[in-house]
């Protein structure tokens, strides 16, 4: 191997902790990437505080590996500190993507998430008046803690990205080709990828690798899983259950449907696909069989929550970004 | 200046686009709002489309298409009809306001009925004021 170690980072915004332990799936596999590379920062596995990154040189980091969204002022500080001090910056995981499982949150106002959370909540003491605030004054000491952002950005709206991991979180076969794909480039042993691909995925639609047999989709309504005695052997989407595999890049084995669980569109939008919730919407009216328009609305609203299904990872990757509700 | 809203029009080229046509060569004044992009069906219209008329500082969308029965590809205006309700619960989520987005049906022969649907949408879409989609997304970038 190379005489020199590869220097890494790995990081998470806002983000559950998924992809951290997607990483650590990849089993012995770690032993090897620790065998050629430094980690110089990964918060749930390793040490590592900012002022060492911070004291780094420009391009010191052979490549970061950042999950998660940017919610707040410290997502955002260290996503730009690791651009900068990387050659190569991923965003790994649906998170860094598109914004994932946080991004629904731009769908409600900050204003209301802060109402929710710390002063209507049912488990709250009754009266509480206490909301975080970026800047506090108590016995004197002026506290600071990250600024919560109106909104949640994916990670290619903050900072200069070179490569896509998707996945919810990426599965740790694909986790490891992505690796593997940037060791080669680094060490020179193959071409990089080009700039801004998605890689740890393929270049086709989940259904083209979807084992379920399709035939002409005619539904009167919908069902959530639970509500219905689903065929094994069929199309989920011609049982009337909401899957969201049309408008989504296949890469991670089709694990969801082919376990009886439809999917829900975490590795992202199909390729050449701008919002992956308008495409699935086109799908699934496509597949409504009723041409009058109060029955076509009795069915769809068989829908519950439409858009949160739709846009599920990708809300502040559609055009739209978040709520304009004045 | 007053406010004058940016409207952008997709007509399906055999029925609305025609009755657009109608409109003009029989001389109708009506409220020059909306801008006309013709397309061959209102199939063809993508919620992508829309979404991104939107985001791109579109103040309202107006789709037009042949009537139910009439469609020169006989279902397509039919695939638009079902797409829309869903269409209007997404836009709905997103905040964008119920009159922003309106799907009619207009035929060749429908001038005068494309001439006030141009009037009626334009003095709703004034009356809701300017989309503020632009101006969020800059004031998000503002805030950091």
């Amino acid at each position: 191997m190379a005489d020199r170690k590869l220097q890494i980072a790995i990081y998470w915004g806002a983000a559950c902790g998924g992809c951290d332990v997607s990483v650590l799936d990849t089993n012995e596999f770690i032993l090897t990437v620790d065998q050629v590379a430094d980690v110089r920062l990964w918060p749930i596995a390793a040490d590592g505080k900012y002022a060492d990154v911070e004291a780094m040189a420009d391009g010191e980091l052979d490549f970061s590996i950042m999950s998660g969204a940017v919610r707040n002022s410290e997502n955002e500080h260290i996503a730009k500190l690791l651009r900068q001090k990387s050659k190569i910056f991923v965003a790994y995981g649906s998170c860094a993507y598109m914004g994932g499982i946080p991004g629904l949150a731009n769908l409600v106002p900050r204003e209301e998430i802060i109402e929710r959370a710390y002063l209507n909540n049912p488990s709250l003491e009754p009266g509480n008046k206490t909301v975080p605030l970026a800047q506090t004054s108590v016995n004197g000491y002026d506290l600071e803690i990250p600024k919560f952002y109106q909104r949640v950005y994916k990670l290619d709206q903050i900072v200069d990205v070179d490569y896509y991991v998707p996945g919810c979180p990426p599965q740790p076969d694909q986790c490891k080709a992505a690796v593997l794909a940037l060791v080669g480039a680094l060490t020179g042993q193959a071409d990089p990828p080009p700039k801004g691909s998605v890689v740890g995925a393929y270049e086709r639609a989940l259904c083209d690798d979807c084992a379920r047999s399709k035939s002409e989709k005619k539904v009167k309504r919908f069902y959530r899983p639970w509500e219905i005695m689903q065929d094994p052997e069929k199309c989920l989407l011609e049982q009337g259950i909401f899957c969201a595999g049309p408008a989504t890049r296949s890469g991670c084995g089709v694990r969801c449907p082919n376990s009886g669980i439809p999917c829900r569109g975490c590795y992202g939008p199909a390729p050449n696909v701008i919002d992956q919730g308008a495409k699935l919407l086109s799908a699934v009216a496509s597949i409504v069989d009723s041409k009058d328009p109060d029955e076509l609305a009795q069915i769809f609203d068989t829908l519950p929550d439409f858009t949160s299904f739709a846009n599920r990872y990708s809300v502040a990757a559609s055009p739209l970004q978040r709520s304009h509700r004045s | 200046m007053s406010y004058e809203p940016r409207i952008v029009g997709f007509l399906c080229n055999w029925c609305s686009y025609a009755g657009a046509d109608l409109a003009g060569t029989s001389r109708i004044h009506y409220a020059s709002n909306v801008r006309i992009i013709r397309v061959m069906c209102t199939a063809r219209v993508d919620p992508t489309f829309v979404l991104k008329a939107l985001h791109d500082g579109a103040d309202g969308v107006l789709i037009c298409g042949c009537h139910p029965g009439d469609c020169h590809y006989s279902e397509g205006n039919y695939k638009a009809m079902r797409r829309y309700p869903l269409l209007k619960k997404l836009l709905a989520d997103y905040g964008i306001e119920d009159e922003r987005v309106r799907l009619e049906w207009v035929s060749a022969s429908e001038g005068k009925r494309f001439a006030d649907i141009v009037d009626d949408m334009t003095e709703r879409v004034r009356a809701l004021g300017p989309s503020h989609v632009q101006a969020d997304l800059a004031s998000d970038m503002a805030e950091r």
